[in-house]
């Protein structure tokens, strides 16, 4: 099998790395050869994060090329439309139907642009997801991150039950019933 | 066993593995998960955070002259801190194994500067590797203190953040146990006053000599036969990208062990190939020594010096071209910076000193830095940890002699106040210098994740600390004028800045306040009662359009563009600045919450 490039990108504190870690693990088990690279830091304070995951037989490097990413999955749409360059031309976006203002637009010195998915879809094949109220249905907002990996799952045409073991394993008990609603809502959805 | 597992997280592994006793490290982006994943393992390491990277590198330094295999990990600055120290003990050598990792920033991703830290190896005649990905991170650690044995000297492991920082799948070894060596009095080989240390340095040189044949012999330097048009001589992550790009239609030379070079090994590696190129992120150290053996190669003339050397980025030198994506335009994609938190205790200072002139304001590193971005552009200057205070006093020294009324005003971290803001501090006391010394006091050091220093009360494994006070530190390095203010009090910061600079001396503020993403301890419970369980609201009618709460820079507030009215999102964590700063009362409690 080829090498896969998948791209998750959003904003600090949306929950990226704990999706890119579920995801790691999964391809992983199902018996990949996997890197993954992330940049933390300076990035969780708000300001635009990424991860890179990579998987197939044999990864040479951690990082996905520009125009290479076979799908890329926005948290916020506007980080969609910021790394679009990532994919490859025909690649696929899953896009959280979700704004987050940048600073600059919250002390009006800036304009979020209009039509974001729309713009998307007109480049790529896209899937939209409202991910902020599938969360809010499956009982907590935080889980919007693992609504979108159910929606991304469900796009890379894989079983949900691998998933529901790496959710098992990599979320404090407490959390995992709303996780496992979540990411159903999203792989259903 | 096999894991997926991040460099970092493979170092300290490796380290355990490797029967490591002691280590010390003080945090830096892409360094402090090493530590931090010891420190989460203290049945089987002693791991701890030292005040700073040079106190981190002389207590490792102590605990493998006493017989135990030791390790400090810094960010590449860290290595400057620590220079001192790891240019010395390149002459002692160490009892048991002791190895240094630097781990530089290409890019530039959480840093204030690029330097390359193999020079460091180099300079101070240090054996260096370098690993490509966590496989090579686990297995050059542990080869690593075999060497620094073997040869009686610290070992550096370079590291970057692409390889701190991905996960690849790493295959564990059998561990071995801790040892100790006991210690034996050899002042021959431990104190270096210059009749000992010139002997020394003939055996530093005469070592490196031994060190030459070790690369060439090393496995961890190594050929890769494909085509042979293009040849590649490559470290790091750079070798990883390298083979992304040119697959088999190119040869490799993969220098794991780069300090010093297997040169002669590159040389027939390059008799074998058309042409030679040299891949290696930021400076041309590699190519330098290879052109200076009669090798003849094209390195820097092609790949560029800055930032990282990405897939695309070897595409684009190589083969003047990009991979091209969908087709779409970014004119109108604003950025999006990090920000003060909402909620962030250094806000209100920061809105404080945005309001006033006359103030040279110096600057530090940690999430303070962000006050100098708009609203506030509330910081004149950064350089280095610690330099705020100490340039402050410089600066102030010269408003003074040239009667200028420039006030300076330096604006330090608490974990950067304990780190090297103290030794300035001292010299603002010493050398009678009126300047005005700020401490945001979050109660943790912030920006690298949360992390605990010597002032928070508790250790790295989360035990029990001393707490090292502020006050008693500045008063008893000869500072007269102290205060400690809560920085979500607007009033309070304002009547203390202007208490400060009416004074003809030296003076320090402390801002107590804990940072809103630490995670609270019993005693932060009792002291700030109350933080960060409330929300405000705007009320509609109140609000006059004003927008004078944009001034406080948070992103929980917003204001409409067409009807200009404020609203607070629901990230507002009850700091109130906005409520004190809104003149029409309109920011108000929000009930129910
Ligand atoms: C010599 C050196 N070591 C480490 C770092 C990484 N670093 C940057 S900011 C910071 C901590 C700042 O903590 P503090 O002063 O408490 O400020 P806060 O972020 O909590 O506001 C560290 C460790 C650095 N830049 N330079």
């Amino acid at each position: 099998m080829s090498v896969k490039n998948i791209m998750l990108v959003g904003v600090g504190g949306q929950g990226t790395i704990t999706a890119s870690k579920l995801l790691t693990n999964v391809l992983m088990d199902a018996g990949h050869d996997v890197k993954m690279s992330e940049i933390h830091g300076m990035s969780q304070r708000g300001g635009s994060v990424s991860s890179q995951i990579r998987y197939g037989e044999n990864v040479a490097c951690p990082v996905i090329e520009l125009g290479s990413a076979d799908l890329l999955v926005a948290f916020e749409k506007l980080e969609g439309l910021r790394n679009l360059a990532y994919l490859k031309t025909d690649g696929a976006v899953v896009v959280n139907d979700f704004r987050i203002d940048p600073v600059g637009v919250l002390a009006q010195t800036a304009e979020y642009p209009p039509n974001v998915i729309e713009r998307i879809a007109r480049c790529v094949d896209t899937t939209v997801v409202a991910a902020y109220d599938l969360a809010l249905e499956a009982g907590e907002a935080m889980t919007m991150n693992v609504v979108l990996l159910g929606a991304l799952a469900k796009r890379m045409e894989m079983a949900p039950d691998e998933w529901e073991d790496a959710i098992k394993k990599n979320i404090k008990p407490n959390y995992v019933d709303v996780n496992l609603r979540a990411f159903h809502l999203g792989y259903t959805n | 066993m096999k894991q997926l597992l991040t460099g970092d997280e493979a170092i300290a592994r490796s380290a355990i593995d490797a029967g490591v006793c002691f280590a010390s490290a003080y945090p830096g982006t892409p360094s402090t998960e090493i530590l931090q994943e010891l420190a989460a393992q203290s049945d089987k390491i002693y791991a701890e955070w030292a005040p700073n990277e040079k106190v981190a590198l002389e207590s490792a330094i102590g605990a493998a002259i006493a017989g135990s295999r030791a390790m400090a990990s810094m960010k590449h600055v860290g290595l400057n801190v620590a220079a001192d120290p790891f240019f010395t003990n390149a002459y002692t050598g160490i009892g048991a194994g002791l190895v240094v990792i630097t781990a530089d920033e290409p890019g530039m991703h959480s840093s204030q500067n690029e330097q390359d830290n193999r020079h460091y190896a180099y300079h101070a005649n240090v054996p260096m590797f370098e690993p490509s990905n966590s496989q090579e991170c686990y297995d050059m650690m542990q080869t690593a203190f075999e060497l620094s044995e073997t040869f009686d000297v610290p070992v550096l492991i370079r590291m970057t953040t692409r390889v701190c920082h991905s996960k690849s799948i790493v295959e564990l070894k059998e561990p071995k146990s801790k040892f100790n060596i006991p210690f034996k009095k050899n002042q021959e080989k431990y104190v270096t006053v210059p009749a000992i240390a010139r002997q020394l340095r003939i055996n530093l040189l005469q070592r490196n000599e031994k060190l030459k044949k070790y690369s060439i012999a090393t496995a961890y330097n190594y050929a890769e036969m494909y085509d042979t048009a293009i040849g590649i001589v490559a470290s790091g992550v750079c070798f990883d990208y390298a083979k992304e790009i040119f697959m088999e239609n190119a040869s490799y030379y993969k220098v794991g062990f780069s300090h010093p070079m297997p040169l002669d090994n590159i040389k027939e590696f390059a008799s074998k190939v058309d042409k030679l190129y040299v891949l290696e992120e930021n400076d041309p150290i590699m190519e330098t020594m290879i052109k200076s053996y009669g090798i003849q190669a094209i390195g820097k003339e092609l790949f560029p010096t800055e930032g990282e050397m990405l897939p695309e980025r070897i595409r684009l030198a190589f083969y003047g071209e990009e991979l091209s994506g969908p087709k779409h335009s970014l004119e109108d994609v604003p950025p999006r910076p990090p920000t003060l938190c909402a909620g962030c205790p250094h806000r209100g200072l920061f809105y404080a000193l945005g309001g006033r002139d006359g103030l040279f304001l110096s600057g530090d590193i940690g999430c303070y830095t962000l006050g100098y971005a708009p609203p506030f552009n509330a910081i004149d200057t950064v350089t280095c940890m610690g330099a705020s205070i100490s340039s402050a006093h410089g600066a102030q020294k010269i408003f003074d002699m040239f009667d200028s009324k420039m006030r300076a005003v330096a604006i330090i971290g608490d974990s950067t106040f304990l780190h090297t803001g103290l030794n300035s501090l001292m010299s603002v006391a010493y050398n009678n210098s009126k300047v005005v010394t700020i401490i945001l006091d979050n109660r943790i050091t912030a920006m690298t994740g949360g992390q605990h220093n010597p002032g928070t009360g508790f250790n790295a494994s989360m035990g029990d600390a001393p707490i090292a006070d502020l006050t008693a530190i500045a008063k008893a390095l000869g500072i007269k004028h102290i205060k400690t203010v809560n920085p979500n009090m607007l009033d309070e910061v304002e009547q203390a800045l202007d208490w400060a600079v009416s004074l003809d001396e030296a003076s320090v503020i402390i801002t107590r306040w804990p940072c809103v993403l630490k995670k609270m301890t019993e005693s932060d419970n009792t002291e700030f009662t109350g933080a960060y369980t409330e929300k405000y609201t705007v009320d509609e009618d109140a609000c006059s359009s004003c927008a004078i709460c944009l001034s406080a820079g948070c992103p929980a507030i917003s204001v409409d563009n067409d009807t200009m009215l404020a609203s607070i999102n629901d990230s507002c964590v009850g700091c109130s600045i906005c409520a004190q700063i809104c003149p029409s009362e309109a920011i108000v409690l929000k009930e129910d919450n």
